[in-house]
């Protein structure tokens, strides 16, 4: 087979024909993995709030709202048993991690008290600042029943309540931050 | 060079890591665990795979001076490919690598195996430089991962087996270059004396 000659319209042709193709079977494989992309986004989303608040028999990601606190929003998922409400997921964020943004979901009791914080997404040092995860350490286990109107979001070095992660206190204050942003916007208008 | 030798080079002959030192920014950015490097390694085997036969595929249409720009663009088809499928089949491995998925179009060993092998070699030779080439680098990169896995944690493909925090370092950065280059040196090591 001939080695096909560089000119124009050769070379047009075939940059034509190769990114045709390609867009055709790209828009394909997106369209068939679209479903099960939006179906484990809702899955994990779900697991989270589970996780973090008491038993619930609505579905609360599609009773979600926000809530505009500091310039940034805090989104929250009443979770209701029947018609009653048992706790409010927050999906609440940090840009003051180690590396950047830290995204909580944290259950709040329908009085404010912490029920369940879980780690959505972060980027923290690992072996340090990842020592946030459940799995990993009991850093976040410290919040799980306290009320923030007693209970000060911040690390002990400044002066709050807040046992920090040896050798990882920028994670800890971003990840009090966070939590204390939730607890803010829940008392701003996150009850309903 | 018959077609087992062509499959078994990239593992320690022409390994992509240890020897042509290819791809380096997926090599030190993901390798913090065996799974992890396992995961990045056959992600862009695959990748390399399909775009070598690709490429052999069609060469003979492609005039010369836009080649280059015909292969990425059958390389990143490829990497879209296993960036969507990643993302709705594994999505927790997809949040892991995340970010070098995509990168994986600019992997160097990718586009140099198209370049240098199945530009001019057939379908059949080029499927097999892919494949081993790219189970070499998923080789390379789950070795290396497992050193800093155990080493940095403790551990081994998430299997904690000593207790308590480990050597740092060796998750962090520069413990990539480390345990890299200790590997190098004991893989020519290796092959001197083999």
């Amino acid at each position: 087979m001939a080695k096909t000659e560089s000119t124009f319209i050769n070379m047009l042709l075939t940059l034509v024909i190769i990114t045709g193709v390609s867009a055709t079977i790209l828009g394909f494989v997106y369209e068939a993995t679209k479903g099960p992309i939006e179906v484990s986004k809702m899955k994990k989303k779900n697991a989270a709030i589970e996780a973090v608040v008491p038993a619930f028999t609505n579905n609360p990601g599609q009773e979600s709202y926000d809530v505009e606190v500091e310039g940034g929003k805090v989104t929250f998922y009443p979770a209701k048993n029947g018609d009653e409400i048992v706790g409010y997921a927050a999906e609440t964020y940090t840009m003051k991690g180690f590396a950047g943004l830290i995204k909580l979901m944290v259950g709040f009791l329908p009085d404010g008290t912490i029920n369940n914080i879980a780690v959505l997404e972060h980027k923290e040092t690992p072996g340090l600042g990842d020592k946030m995860e459940k799995s990993k350490s009991n850093f976040s286990v410290q919040f799980n029943g306290k009320n923030p109107e007693t209970f000060k979001l911040s690390v002990t070095k400044d002066g709050g309540n807040v046992d920090a992660i040896t050798a990882s206190t920028i994670s800890s204050r971003a990840y009090c931050d966070a939590v204390k942003r939730a607890y803010d916007a829940l008392m701003k208008g996150g009850k309903k | 060079m018959n077609q087992l030798q062509n499959f078994t080079k990239g593992f320690i002959k022409e390994n992509p890591v240890f020897v042509l030192i290819l791809g380096m920014c997926p090599t030190l950015g993901v390798t913090t665990s065996a799974l992890n490097g396992l995961g990045m390694g056959l992600a862009t085997a695959f990748v390399l795979i399909m775009s070598n036969i690709v490429v052999a595929a069609v060469k003979g249409f492609i005039p010369d001076k836009v080649r280059i720009p015909s292969f990425i663009v059958i390389i990143a088809s490829f990497v879209t490919i296993v960036e969507l499928t990643m993302q709705a089949y594994l999505p927790d491995l997809f949040a892991q690598l995340g970010l070098f998925i995509p990168l994986i179009v600019v992997n160097c060993l990718v586009l140099g195996r198209a370049e240098a092998f199945a530009s001019k070699n057939n379908i059949l030779s080029s499927a097999i430089d892919g494949a081993g080439m790219g189970l070499g680098f998923a080789f390379a990169l789950t070795l290396l991962g497992g050193v800093r896995e155990i080493l940095g944690s403790g551990a081994i493909f998430g299997n904690k087996f000593i207790e308590g925090d480990g050597m740092l370092v060796f998750v962090l950065a520069p413990g990539a270059f480390l345990a890299l280059g200790y590997l190098i040196v004991i893989i020519k090591k290796l092959r001197k004396t083999a």
